[in-house]
C-alpha cells in the first residue's frame, strides 16, 4: 500500500500544528464559532447531537495493521471504546472533545492518516473497489489511479471551495463494487487496443435528487487522467449553483445542461488544459504503482476446505470471495451482528482485526462502503484458523450480501441532520429475519437505511431501501424497492405511504413474502422486482 | 415552557441552562420565558456554551421533556447504546425518547 513520502508527511504534520493553534485560539476566545467552524470542518471535526464527531479519511478504504491498531487506540483514548465505519470507507468517532482533537490528529499523523477533506465543499476521500488487487475479474488494481487523484485533490487550491462537496470513486472491473455511477465522478479503468484508459461517468449521486451518472467519455488516456478530471471540476466550479445548496451538486448541473452540452464544455476546457502542459508526469504514476504491487503469493497452495463444521462452512459460503491467486480468497469480516449496530466495532475488535490483518492478509485490510472489513489476501488453508479467531471476537457473522448485512447511517441516534433513527430499524430487521430463518432462502438481498433525505445509508440503491422522515414530530419510514448500486445501477422507487417503526419491519417481511411467492428459479429479489414490477408488492402492502 | 440547550465548548457535551449555569441533566433545565435571546447572547460570548438554541418543552411528574424527538435523543444519549446514556444501561431510554 502507499506510504507517505516526506512531502505527504510534512503536509499532514503542518496541518496538525495549524489546527492546534486554531483550537487554542478558539478556546481562548480569539476566534468566534462562526470563524472557527469552517476551520474545524476542514479537519473533519463536526458538532453532532451528543458531542464533536471526527471523520477520519481512509483513502480507498485501505489500512495496514499499524493503522488499524491506531484507530482502536484512538477509540479507547479519545472516544468511548469504539468507532463507526461509514458508507464512504471512512471511520467516525462520536464522542470527541475539542480540547483533545489536536492530540488525536497528531496520533493519526504518526501512522500516515488524517481527517483532512472529510467535510466541506471540496473533493472528499477517493473511494474504490474493496477487493482491489485481489479480485479475479479486475483489469488492473484501481488504487494507483485513486492515489494519484488523492494527491492531486489534496489541498487543491482551486477546488477547496466548490459549490458543494465532491465525491470520486475509481474501479477497474466491469463488476461495480463501489457504487461508481452514484458518485460525482465515477471512473472505470478500461482497456482499448491494448492501452489502458479511463471511462468517466459524471453527475451521479444519491441524496435529495438521486441520479445515475451518464458516461461523458468512454476513454481518456491515462496520462491525461488528471487534466480530464480537472476539466470536469472546472466546468462545475464555474457553473455549479452556489445560490441554492439543494441544487449545487454537479448532478444538477449535468442534468440541467444536458450530458452532451456538459461534455462539450469539458472537452473545451480539457483542450485548453492540455495546451498548458500542466498534467502530472507519468513518472509520478509509475512511482505510485509499486506501492500497490501484489504481495508475494505462494504457489501450489491447497484449495480444499474441510466443511465438516457447518458453522464454518456457512461462513465460508457467505463471507469468502474468490481471489485472483490460486489458494487464496478475500475474507469479509461482517460488522453486522444480529441486533447489532451496522458498522460499529469496539476498540478490542479493531485490535483483533489488526492482528488478523498482519497474520493472515499480508498486513493489509480494507473498509467497505457496505460497512464491513475485508482481509483481501487470505490463504484458503488459513480460513478455519481465521474464522475461529473471528468467532471468538464476535466477528464471524455469516451474512454478507444477505438481508442481515444492512447498510445504515447513524441516523437520529447520532446525527444532527437526521429526521429518524436508522439503527433501531436495522436491528429489528436483522433480528426478525434471523429469528424466522429466512435469510438463507432470500439469498442476495441488499437492504439500506437512511435517517434522512441526504441518503448516507444509500437507501436509493437498496434492493429494499428505507428512508426515515419526520412526520409531525414522529418518526416515519418510507419503503423503496428496486435500487442497485452495482453495475446494473438503478434507483429505487417508493412503494407508497410510510410506516411507523414496527410497521416498517412488518412491511419488509411482507415484500420478501411476495418475492418468495413470485420468484422464478435463480432470481434474486431485485430480479423478481424488475420482472413483475411494483404492483404485486403494493397490493400486498396496502391491499 | 421554553428551555435552552447547546453543547459545552470544550467537551461538546449536551448541556441545558439551569438558571445560573449549564447542566448535563435535562431535568435541571428552567423555563426562560422571553429571556432566551438575552441569555444565549451572553453565554455564547462568554464561551460557556456552543451552538445553543431555545426549544419548547414540558414538565410533568417525571421531569422535563423536550417537545421534539431530536432533543429527547440529545437529552439522554443514543437510544441504541443504553450503556452510554446519562442513565447507564437504562432499557427504557428508547421508550422515553419516543
Amino acid at each position: 500500500m502507499y506510504l507517505y513520502d516526506q512531502y505527504d508527511q510534512a503536509m499532514v504534520d503542518a496541518r496538525v500544528e495549524e489546527f492546534r493553534d486554531q483550537t487554542r485560539r478558539r478556546l481562548e476566545g480569539k476566534l468566534s464559532e462562526d470563524q472557527f467552524k469552517p476551520l474545524r470542518l476542514m479537519n473533519g471535526l463536526y458538532l453532532q447531537l451528543h458531542a464533536y464527531m471526527l471523520r477520519v479519511a481512509i483513502p480507498y478504504g485501505t489500512l495496514n495493521s499499524r493503522q488499524m491498531h491506531m484507530l482502536a487506540d484512538i477509540g479507547n483514548k479519545y472516544d468511548r471504546g469504539y468507532g463507526h465505519f461509514t458508507t464512504r470507507q471512512n471511520i467516525q468517532y462520536n464522542w470527541i472533545k475539542l480540547e483533545e482533537a489536536p492530540d488525536l490528529l497528531a496520533d493519526l499523523a504518526s501512522v500516515e492518516m488524517h481527517a483532512i477533506q472529510t467535510s466541506g465543499n471540496c473533493i472528499r476521500n477517493i473511494s474504490s473497489d474493496h477487493f482491489a488487487g485481489a479480485a479475479a475479474d479486475e483489469l488492473v488494481d484501481p488504487r494507483p489511479y485513486a492515489e494519484l487523484l488523492r494527491q492531486w485533490s489534496s489541498f487543491h487550491p482551486e477546488f477547496s471551495f466548490l459549490p458543494r462537496k465532491f465525491k470520486i470513486a475509481v474501479i477497474a472491473s466491469d463488476t461495480d463494487r463501489a457504487a461508481m455511477k452514484l458518485h460525482d465522478i465515477g471512473i472505470q479503468i478500461v482497456e482499448r487496443d491494448g492501452a489502458l484508459g479511463a471511462a468517466f461517468y459524471v453527475g451521479g449521486g444519491m441524496g435529495r435528487t438521486p441520479m445515475v451518472a451518464p458516461c461523458i467519455r468512454e476513454f481518456v488516456p491515462l496520462d491525461q487522467l488528471v487534466p480530464y478530471a480537472e476539466a470536469c471540476l472546472r466546468v462545475y466550479n464555474r457553473y455549479g449553483r452556489r445560490d441554492n445548496k439543494y441544487k449545487a451538486r454537479i448532478k444538477i448541473l449535468v442534468h440541467e445542461l444536458g450530458k452532451e452540452e456538459y461534455a462539450r464544455q469539458v472537452e473545451e476546457e480539457f483542450a485548453h488544459l492540455l495546451s498548458q502542459g500542466i498534467e502530472p508526469p507519468l513518472a509520478e504514476l509509475e512511482r505510485i504503482k509499486p506501492f500497490f504491487a501484489d504481495p508475494e503469493f505462494e504457489f501450489g497452495l491447497p484449495t480444499g476446505i474441510d466443511r465438516s463444521d457447518p458453522d464454518f462452512a456457512l461462513w465460508v459460503d457467505r463471507n469468502a470471495v474468490p481471489h485472483k491467486a490460486p489458494g487464496y480468497v478475500s475474507a469479509v469480516i461482517s460488522l453486522k451482528p444480529v441486533g447489532g449496530i451496522p458498522g460499529d466495532a469496539s476498540a478490542a475488535q479493531m485490535h483483533e482485526m489488526a492482528e488478523l490483518t498482519k497474520q493472515y492478509s499480508f498486513d493489509e485490510c480494507r473498509v467497505t462502503h457496505t460497512q464491513n472489513i475485508v482481509l483481501p489476501h487470505v490463504k484458503i488453508a488459513d480460513l478455519h484458523a481465521l474464522w475461529t479467531r473471528l468467532d471468538a471476537a464476535g466477528l464471524a457473522n455469516p451474512n454478507i450480501d444477505t438481508i442481515e448485512d444492512i447498510i445504515a447511517c447513524p441516523g437520529l441516534d447520532y446525527c444532527s441532520l437526521a429526521n429518524a433513527r436508522s439503527i433501531p430499524v436495522a436491528q429489528k430487521i436483522s433480528q426478525r429475519f434471523s429469528a424466522n430463518g429466512r435469510t438463507a432462502e432470500l439469498g442476495e438481498l441488499k437492504l439500506k437505511i437512511s435517517g434522512c433525505i441526504n441518503a448516507c445509508g444509500h437507501h436509493h440503491a437498496g434492493h429494499i431501501g428505507i428512508l426515515g422522515v419526520d412526520k409531525k414530530g414522529v418518526e416515519n419510514y418510507q419503503l423503496l424497492l428496486g435500487g442497485s448500486e452495482a453495475q446494473d445501477t438503478s434507483l429505487a422507487r417508493i412503494t407508497g405511504p410510510g410506516f411507523d417503526e414496527p410497521g416498517i419491519v412488518d412491511a419488509v417481511e411482507t415484500v420478501t413474502d411476495v418475492y418468495l411467492r413470485e420468484r422464478d428459479a435463480g432470481e434474486r429479489f431485485l430480479d423478481t422486482y424488475r420482472r413483475i414490477g411494483m404492483e404485486p408488492f403494493k397490493e400486498a402492502l396496502y391491499g | 415552557m421554553k428551555i435552552l440547550t447547546g453543547n459545552d465548548l470544550k467537551s461538546g457535551a449536551v448541556v441545558w441552562w439551569d438558571g445560573t449555569g449549564w447542566s448535563i441533566y435535562v431535568n435541571e433545565a428552567v423555563d426562560v420565558g422571553e429571556r432566551a435571546g438575552e441569555i444565549l447572547a451572553r453565554e455564547q460570548s462568554a464561551r460557556r456554551v456552543n451552538a445553543a438554541y431555545a426549544i419548547e418543552a414540558s414538565r410533568d411528574a417525571n421531569g422535563v421533556r423536550p417537545a421534539h424527538i431530536k432533543d429527547r435523543v440529545r437529552a439522554l444519549g443514543p437510544t441504541v447504546r443504553p450503556d452510554l446514556t446519562l442513565k447507564p444501561a437504562d432499557p427504557e431510554v428508547g421508550n422515553w425518547v419516543i
